[in-house]
C-alpha cells in the first residue's frame, strides 16, 4: 500500500460513512460563525424546530460589518450606523444567546476576524476539520487542519448534524523550494504561487504547501498562505504539522493541557503526508526567486514583482487573457508598460484575514520606523485582525510608530476587505492594501486594489506610490 | 422539511412565460437576515403600484387590481399554474421561499429554471412539468370556472381534474422519496444518526481534547 498525504489522513479520520453515491458524510470538529452567513440557519434550524448537535463545536463572533472607528466602536453594537448592518450583528447575538453558543462579542477583548481568533485563541486545533461561511477558511490548514468555506445551507446543515456531505478532492502540492530573500515574505510567494498556476489553477484539489520556505515559515506566515489558497481556486490549502506547529499551539487559551496534550501531541506529530504518498499534481517554485508582487488588475493572478511594469497585451497567453487584462487597464486606469513603481496611491490598508496578525504589524512598523506617510495619501489604516492582535501590538508600541506616522489606529474587524461596514474606497482610488481580492468593486463601488505585503504596503504609504521594500 | 403527499387546492393562473426570480422576489428584499418575511413581498413589482422597500407597512400600499393574485376569486390559492421557463434568473432560495409563505406548495409550468427547480424541493415545494398543451388546456379553465382545483398526487405521480381526467409527470425518484417523507439534506443525514453518534464514541476515546466545552 502506498504512502497517504496530510489530505489523505484528515479525511479518513473523519469519514462518518460512505454513501452510494460516491460521496461521504465527514464529521466536523470545529463551525466558525459570523453574522452574514448564519442569521438563516438559525432560523432554518428554528423552523424545524432543530437543536444544535453538539454546542461544543461552534464558537461566533460578528466581524465582516463591526465598525473599525474607535469612536463609533466604544457604544458596542449601537455604534453599528447602517441599520441593516446592525440588525445582522443582533441578529448573531440573539441566536448564540437563544441556542447557547458561545461568542465573542463586539468588543470582547477576543473578538475579531474568525481565520485570525480560532487559531489565536487555539479553538482551532492540528488535525481538526473546520468550517465557516466564509470561503477564506482555508487559514487554518495552516495548522495541519481541513478547513474550508461553506454556503448557508451547509452551516445549518453542520448545525443540525455536525457533518457534512463531501466527495474527496485530489492531492496537489506545492514545493517551494530554497530560501526567500530579505525583504520577501509569505504574502509575496502565496502571490508568486497564484501568478504561477491561476486562478483557477487549484480548482478541485485540496493543496498542500510544502518545501523548505514552508518548513523554515513561520505559523502565521503560513496562515497567510493557506489563506489564499482559494484565490488559486483551491478550497484547501495545508501546511504539515511539525515543531512550529506544535510551539504556536501550546499554551493556547483553549488548547489541550497536561495529558490530555500529551495525547494530542502524538496525534498530531502524525500529520504529514508519508514519503512514497502520491500526488496527482506536483508544482516547483524556487524561493529564491520570488520578489516582492503587486497585483495590477482586477483578478490575484494579475501580479507581477515590483521591479517590473503593466504587462503589455502582446504578453498574453491567449485571446481571453488578453481581452481579460484589456478591461483591466481600463478599470484600474493603468496603462499598459507603464512601471509599477510609477503608480500612485490614493489609501492605504494594513489588515484582513490574510495580513493582520502580530508579526504583519511587526513587519509593516520596521519599514516606517521615524517616517511620515506621503501627503498624497488621503487615509491610511491599520486594521489589527483581533482585540488580542491590537492589545498585543499597543503592549510593543506598535501602535505609537503607526500613529506618528500618519496611520490610523483602528479596531478590529474585516474592516476595507470587502468595504461591508463604513471603511471603503472612492471610485478610482488606487489603494495599496494586504487583503486578498482585487476585484472589481471589492473595497467599494470603481475603488482600484492593489494586492502586496504589509511591509510593502507600508513603504508605499511613505513614499506616496509603490517602491521596492528591499531598497527602501 | 414538512411532507408533501397530495394537494388539492385553488389554482391560480399566472398566465406568462419567463417569470424570474427578480419578480418572483426582487432583490431590495435580500438584504432580509430571514429566512420568511418575504411572502408578503412576492410578485412585488406586480402586486403592488409603488415601490417596494424592505420593512415597510404593506397594508397601506395600493394594490394593483389587473393582478391576477390580487383578484378576489384567487384568494387561498396554493397551486401555482405559469407557462414555460418559470423561476428564470438568479440561484436565490428566496424566491421559493417567497412562493410557500404566500401559500403556494404546487407550481405547474411546461419547464423550468434548473436552479429554481432544485431549491423547490429543498423547501418542500413540488414543481410540476406537463406539456405545453395540457397547461394551456388547464390555464383556460382556471380562467374560465371560478373556484377551479386541482389535485397533485405524488406518490402516483399524476395532477387530477375536478372531472376525474389524469396527466401523468416525471420526477426523480430520490427527489420524490426525500419529499414524500418530508426529508431535506438534514433529515437525509439525521437517519445517520447513528453512525454518527458511533463514530463520537470512538472519537471522544481517540481525540478526546476536539469535545472539550468552549462555552466557558
Ligand atoms: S477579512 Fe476579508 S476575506 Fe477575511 S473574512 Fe473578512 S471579509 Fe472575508
Amino acid at each position: 500500500m502506498t504512502g497517504q498525504t496530510l489530505y489523505d489522513k484528515l479525511w479518513n479520520a473523519h469519514e462518518v460513512s460512505k454513501r452510494d453515491d460516491g460521496s461521504s458524510l465527514i464529521y466536523i470538529d470545529r463551525h466558525l460563525l459570523h453574522e452574514v452567513t448564519s442569521p438563516q440557519a438559525f432560523e432554518g434550524l428554528e423552523l424545524a424546530d432543530r437543536k444544535p448537535w453538539r454546542l461544543s463545536a461552534n464558537i461566533a463572533s460578528p466581524d465582516h460589518n463591526v465598525p473599525t472607528v474607535t469612536r463609533e466602536r466604544a457604544e458596542g453594537v449601537s455604534g453599528i450606523k447602517d441599520e441593516v448592518s446592525r440588525l445582522q450583528v443582533v441578529t448573531l447575538d440573539d441566536n448564540c444567546a437563544k441556542f447557547d453558543i458561545a461568542e465573542f462579542t463586539i468588543n470582547d477583548s477576543r473578538q475579531g476576524i474568525l481565520h485570525v481568533v480560532g487559531p489565536e485563541q487555539g479553538l482551532v486545533l492540528p488535525g481538526m476539520t473546520v468550517v465557516c461561511g466564509d470561503s477564506h477558511t482555508a487559514t487554518h490548514g495552516a495548522l495541519g487542519c481541513l478547513a474550508h468555506g461553506i454556503g448557508t445551507s451547509e452551516v445549518e446543515h453542520v448545525l443540525a448534524t455536525q457533518c457534512l456531505v463531501a466527495k474527496k478532492m485530489k492531492n496537489m502540492q506545492i514545493r517551494v523550494n530554497g530560501e526567500l530573500g530579505a525583504g520577501v515574505t509569505p504574502k509575496d510567494v502565496v502571490l508568486a504561487i497564484i501568478a504561477k498556476i491561476g486562478t483557477a489553477g487549484g480548482t478541485g484539489y485540496a493543496v498542500e504547501f510544502a518545501g523548505k520556505v514552508f518548513e523554515d515559515m513561520s505559523m502565521e506566515g503560513r496562515m497567510t498562505v493557506c489563506n489564499m489558497a482559494i484565490e488559486a481556486g483551491a478550497r484547501v490549502g495545508m501546511v504539515a504539522v511539525d515543531d512550529t506547529t506544535i510551539d504556536y499551539v501550546k499554551g493556547r487559551p483553549y488548547a489541550p493541557t497536561s495529558e490530555q496534550w500529551a495525547q494530542a501531541e502524538e496525534y498530531w506529530r502524525t500529520l504529514y503526508s508519508d514519503s512514497d504518498a502520491v500526488f496527482d499534481t506536483v508544482i516547483e517554485l524556487d524561493g529564491s526567486q520570488i520578489a516582492p508582487q503587486v497585483s495590477w488588475g482586477t483578478s490575484p493572478e494579475m501580479v507581477v514583482d515590483v521591479t517590473e511594469t503593466v504587462p503589455t497585451p502582446d504578453k498574453a497567453s491567449d485571446a481571453a487573457q488578453k481581452e481579460g487584462w484589456e478591461r483591466a487597464y481600463t478599470y484600474m486606469g493603468l496603462t499598459a508598460g507603464q512601471k509599477i513603481t510609477d503608480i500612485k496611491l490614493d489609501r492605504i490598508f494594513i489588515g484582513s484575514c490574510t495580513n493582520s496578525r502580530i508579526e504583519d504589524l511587526r513587519d509593516a512598523a520596521a519599514v516606517i520606523k521615524g517616517r511620515k506617510v506621503a501627503d498624497n495619501i488621503k487615509e491610511a489604516i491599520v486594521v489589527a485582525g483581533s482585540g488580542q492582535v491590537k492589545l498585543q501590538a499597543e503592549a510593543e508600541g506598535l501602535d505609537k510608530l503607526f500613529t506618528e506616522a500618519g496611520f490610523e489606529w483602528r479596531e478590529p474587524g474585516c474592516s476595507m476587505c470587502l468595504a461591508m461596514n463604513a471603511d471603503k474606497l472612492e471610485p478610482k482610488e488606487h489603494c495599496a492594501s494586504t487583503s486578498n481580492r482585487n476585484f472589481e468593486g471589492r473595497q467599494g463601488n470603481g475603488g482600484r486594489t492593489h494586492l502586496v505585503s504589509p511591509a510593502m504596503a507600508a513603504a508605499a504609504a511613505l513614499a506616496g506610490h509603490f517602491v521596492d521594500v528591499r531598497d527602501f | 422539511m414538512q411532507a408533501y403527499t397530495t394537494q388539492t387546492g385553488l389554482v391560480c393562473p399566472l398566465d406568462r412565460s419567463n417569470v424570474d426570480t427578480d419578480q418572483i422576489i426582487p432583490k431590495q428584499f435580500l438584504k432580509s437576515i430571514k429566512r420568511t418575511g418575504f411572502g408578503v413581498n412576492l410578485f412585488d413589482d406586480w402586486r403592488y403600484l409603488d415601490e417596494g422597500f424592505p420593512g415597510q407597512d404593506h397594508s397601506s400600499r395600493p394594490i394593483n387590481p389587473d393582478f391576477v393574485l390580487n383578484s378576489p376569486r384567487y384568494q387561498g390559492a396554493t397551486i401555482l399554474l405559469a407557462r414555460k421557463n418559470f423561476g428564470c434568473g438568479s440561484s436565490r432560495e428566496h424566491a421559493p421561499w417567497a412562493l410557500s409563505e404566500y401559500g403556494f406548495r404546487t407550481v405547474i409550468a411546461p419547464s423550468f429554471a434548473d436552479i429554481f427547480y432544485n431549491n423547490c424541493f429543498k423547501n418542500g415545494m413540488l414543481p410540476i412539468v406537463l406539456s405545453e398543451e395540457i397547461v394551456d388546456k388547464l390555464m383556460k379553465a382556471a380562467l374560465a370556472i371560478e373556484g377551479y382545483t386541482l389535485t397533485a398526487d405524488l406518490e402516483r405521480q399524476v395532477v387530477i381534474t375536478p372531472d376525474g381526467e389524469e396527466f401523468g409527470f416525471d420526477v426523480d425518484a430520490f427527489r420524490k422519496h426525500c419529499l414524500l417523507n418530508g426529508l431535506d439534506d438534514i433529515g437525509l443525514t439525521l437517519q445517520h444518526s447513528d453512525a454518527i453518534k458511533d463514530y463520537e464514541a470512538q472519537m471522544r476515546q481517540k481525540t478526546p481534547w476536539i469535545f472539550n466545552d468552549v462555552r466557558a
